[in-house]
């Protein structure tokens, strides 16, 4: 019987130049539900469907928070992705003390690379058994990164990972030159029309199985840019979201920023 | 160290804060040294607790010696909120002695508030907060944060709550507390007028034995009033206080943050 | 409070008593801790409607010998910020290098990225450190050396202009105090240039009020005034203004318009009249 000799470890590589750990766990990145993310001039979304085990658990949450002007979508092993967050979130907490800014999001997306590359040339480590979108602003505007267990990393302008995300990364590539000029609601409205593309026949999105994440940036009364922090919305909040978009009313809703769910 | 706070400056005359030739018998050529890590940038705090709110008071005058380095330095800060702006946080710290040491406190206990926070998703309680700041304090026993804090917020039970501290963690819940270089002169005040200490009531007994004034508590309004008076006073009396009055009254609804003018002389 | 820099730092007598050197003897624990050797006497500044106003003369002192004149105590980072340094000049000339690494640092996240393309402000540049980040990143480097025992002997300025595009000016000691003003002076100048600021620019709604041209005046009488009185300072100077179209920055000015005639008036120390 064929037995691979290759992927024991994440040393060695196959006589083909393949290290197979590190494709192992890109293919656990596959199994996790899919996240999509999407950056404009002035807005980065992610948005997930969230899975339960059974009916009666509940749903393992997609998206986190990481400091206020960035946040994360998981796709993969959720308790590999906590390890990774909180290490960006004390990474974010340190800069700002040292700095007193918003740490860059390229700076801290080149930080989890590195860390995660670590773990694919070391004997007796694993791989990150996770991929990441990560969404953030900074001085130069939004930014959406992903980020593979391999430790690549590398900007979007919009993307999806997990399961089945083949489907919305066609419908992102299909939408590409929109993206740039949409405004917040827009933003998140294609972001959901990307993931329905994902969904397994029967299944839709519902208040219980859709996380959205919206981070922004905005002009003070000063005239300096203010940062509209991270923020997760889950239940009742995407309501209105799902709604418009469901296929019967895609017709009727016209393009335009009409809807008010954010109450700050 | 207690002479650092020490209030009188030595009054023989003009002198020097250090003799030029220091007195060694090191051997020849061999320079002092000797660092000393600590400084007092004067200034004083204050805050009293509400039956629903809590006040936090500071001037915001930052002195080294007779120098006046900052007309506007804060010494009260809300901590623990999502943001660097700190919109939702539920408690405030106010800082005073060596202002160096004060703000590093500060930032540590925003930071573990703030991680506390994210871990959990609900803000620390006052007395979790209260009991870690004096860990943080006795941790940095042999080299202490040289400063006088006091933390405030609302309870379990939505009361006013206000910590106090010596700068190695020993802690007290109380009702009202004055710190810093004015404190000597406000605490009295304070004792009178907010614990209505030595208050009779006229003609309620023989001789000394008289009844003592009742204690209700004081409405928000009243608090305000006797922050502004108790350190107009101070201003009047103490050098290294002045220029501006930061005052944080935390509430059900969130921290309310007011800027008064004190005199600048 | 003493001006002079080997003052800054030292137990007071009136406070601690004479200092007992006796510890000096031989061998002992390992000292980091060490007293300012060369030394760069004050720096003054001052913020107007659309910058801040920098300046410190060109001489570095060993005791009381002006050893080196051309001794450049302001120094631009990045091309938008100013620090001024005063107190120990081999301190001044560490931190110096270390400011370049972290300007380099710095320009190596400048890359412009794909998103810049579609970004409100494409190729501003990745994050430049302003002035109110540098002032952070220096209160938190001068704080943790103290905890060292180890200080780097200075009191710095920083000027430049703050997120929001508005001008920044701070200062930080060499005990990681951290503060701001619409007018600074290290040194002798913190009582003998500050008064005179002050006078222009009492608050900050004061100092938004005043042009360049007033701003750039004040520091150049503050910089007269100390040389008349402070033993240790030099007539030539160097004077930058900082604004967000970058710095401005004279290395080589010469006081002008001197008056040596109250010198003459002088007697004993002020209150002599015979």
């Amino acid at each position: 019987m064929f037995r691979n000799n290759y992927d024991n470890d994440s040393v060695t590589f196959s006589p083909q130049g393949r290290i197979f750990q590190v494709e192992y766990a890109a293919e656990a990145v596959k199994q996790g539900s899919v996240v999509v993310g999407i950056a404009s001039k002035t807005h980065a979304v992610l948005v997930a469907i969230k899975r339960n085990a059974e009916e009666l658990s509940s749903y393992q949450k997609k998206l986190f928070p990481i400091d206020e002007h960035t946040g994360i979508a998981i796709a993969g092993l959720t308790s590999d992705a906590r390890v990774l967050s909180n290490f960006m979130k004390q990474q974010c907490l340190g800069h700002r003390l040292s700095y007193g800014r918003n740490m860059p999001v390229r700076s801290l997306v080149d930080q989890i690379g590195s860390k995660a590359q670590i773990n694919t040339q070391h004997y007796g480590k694993r791989p990150y058994g996770v991929g990441l979108l990560v969404a953030g602003v900074d001085e130069q505007g939004p930014h959406l990164f992903e980020f593979q267990p391999s430790g690549m990393t590398e900007e979007m302008q919009a993307f999806a990972i997990g399961a089945r995300s083949q489907m919305a990364r066609t419908y992102l590539e299909k939408n590409l030159s929109e993206f740039a000029s949409c405004g917040r609601e827009e933003l998140v409205r294609h972001g959901l029309k990307a993931l329905k593309e994902s969904l397994v026949q029967d299944r839709e999105l519902t208040v219980e199985n859709t996380s959205v994440g919206i981070v922004g940036v905005g002009k003070a009364k000063d005239g300096s840019t203010k940062v509209e922090p991270f923020k997760v919305y889950d239940g009742q909040d995407v309501n209105a979201w799902i709604d418009s978009v469901a296929d019967d009313k895609e017709a009727a809703t016209a393009e335009g920023e009409t809807m008010e769910v954010d109450d700050e | 160290m207690a002479a650092m706070f020490s209030q009188n400056p030595v009054m023989n005359g003009p002198n020097y804060s250090f003799s030029d030739s220091p007195q060694t018998n090191a051997p020849e050529g061999a320079r002092e040294h000797r660092f000393d890590p600590y400084t007092d940038n004067g200034g004083s705090t204050l805050a009293i607790a509400g039956a629903d709110f809590a006040i936090l008071a500071g001037d915001t005058r930052l002195t080294s010696g007779y120098s006046i380095n900052s007309r506007h330095h804060p010494k009260v800060f809300k901590i623990g909120g999502t943001t660097a702006d700190q919109h939702d946080a539920t408690l405030a710290i106010s800082v005073v002695g060596f202002a160096a040491d004060g703000e590093a406190l500060k930032e540590r206990l925003d930071a573990i508030c703030k991680m506390y926070r994210y871990r959990h998703g609900k803000p620390m309680s006052v007395k979790a907060c209260a009991q870690r700041l004096s860990t943080i304090l006795y941790q940095k026993r042999f080299f202490p944060y040289y400063s006088h804090a006091i933390l405030g917020g609302l309870d379990e039970e939505g009361k006013g709550a206000v910590y106090s501290y010596d700068p190695v963690g020993s802690y007290e819940r109380e009702q009202c507390r004055a710190g810093g270089a004015a404190a000597s002169l406000i605490m009295p005040f304070l004792d009178n007028q907010v614990n209505f200490k030595n208050q009779y009531v006229p003609g309620s007994g023989e001789g000394h034995a008289l009844q003592e004034r009742e204690r209700n508590p004081l409405s928000r309004n009243e608090v305000e009033v006797l922050v502004k008076d108790a350190f107009d006073g101070a201003v009047e009396r103490h050098i290294e206080v002045g220029d501006g009055l930061q005052m944080m009254i935390i509430t059900q609804d969130g921290i309310e943050e007011v800027l008064l003018p004190l005199k600048k002389d | 409070m003493d001006h002079r820099p080997q003052a800054w730092g030292r137990p007071r007598d009136d406070v601690y008593g004479a200092y007992d050197g006796s510890y000096l003897q031989s061998g002992g624990p390992k000292t980091a801790t060490q007293s300012p050797v060369v030394t760069g006497t004050s720096v003054v500044a001052i913020k107007y409607k659309d910058g801040v106003v920098i300046a410190a003369d060109n001489l570095a002192s060993y005791g009381s010998l002006a050893r080196f004149t051309d001794v450049k105590r302001l120094r631009v980072f990045l091309g938008t910020s100013v620090v001024g340094f005063g107190g120990d000049v081999s301190d001044m000339q560490w931190l110096d290098r270390h400011l370049n690494e972290l300007a380099i640092d710095e320009s190596y996240d400048d890359e412009p990225s794909p998103s810049s393309l579609l970004s409100a402000s494409p190729n501003k540049g990745h994050g430049k450190l302003n002035a109110a980040n540098l002032h952070v990143y220096l209160q938190k480097l001068m704080y943790r050396r103290r905890n060292d025992f180890d200080p780097l002997w200075n009191q710095l300025l920083i000027a430049g202009l703050d997120a929001a595009g508005k001008p920044h000016l701070s200062s930080v000691d060499l005990r990681g105090t951290a503060f701001t003003s619409p007018s600074l002076a290290t040194g002798f100048g913190a009582a003998l240039a500050q008064p005179i600021m002050r006078r222009h620019a009492p608050t900050e709604e004061a100092a938004a009020a005043l042009t360049r041209e007033e701003a750039v005046g004040v520091v150049q009488e503050c910089m007269k005034v100390l040389y008349y009185r402070d033993a240790r300072s030099l007539d030539r100077y160097s004077i930058a203004v900082v604004t967000k179209e970058g710095v401005e920055l004279k290395e080589d000015e010469q006081l002008e318009r001197q008056s040596w005639a109250f010198a003459e008036r002088i007697k004993g120390y002020g209150t002599q009249t015979v």
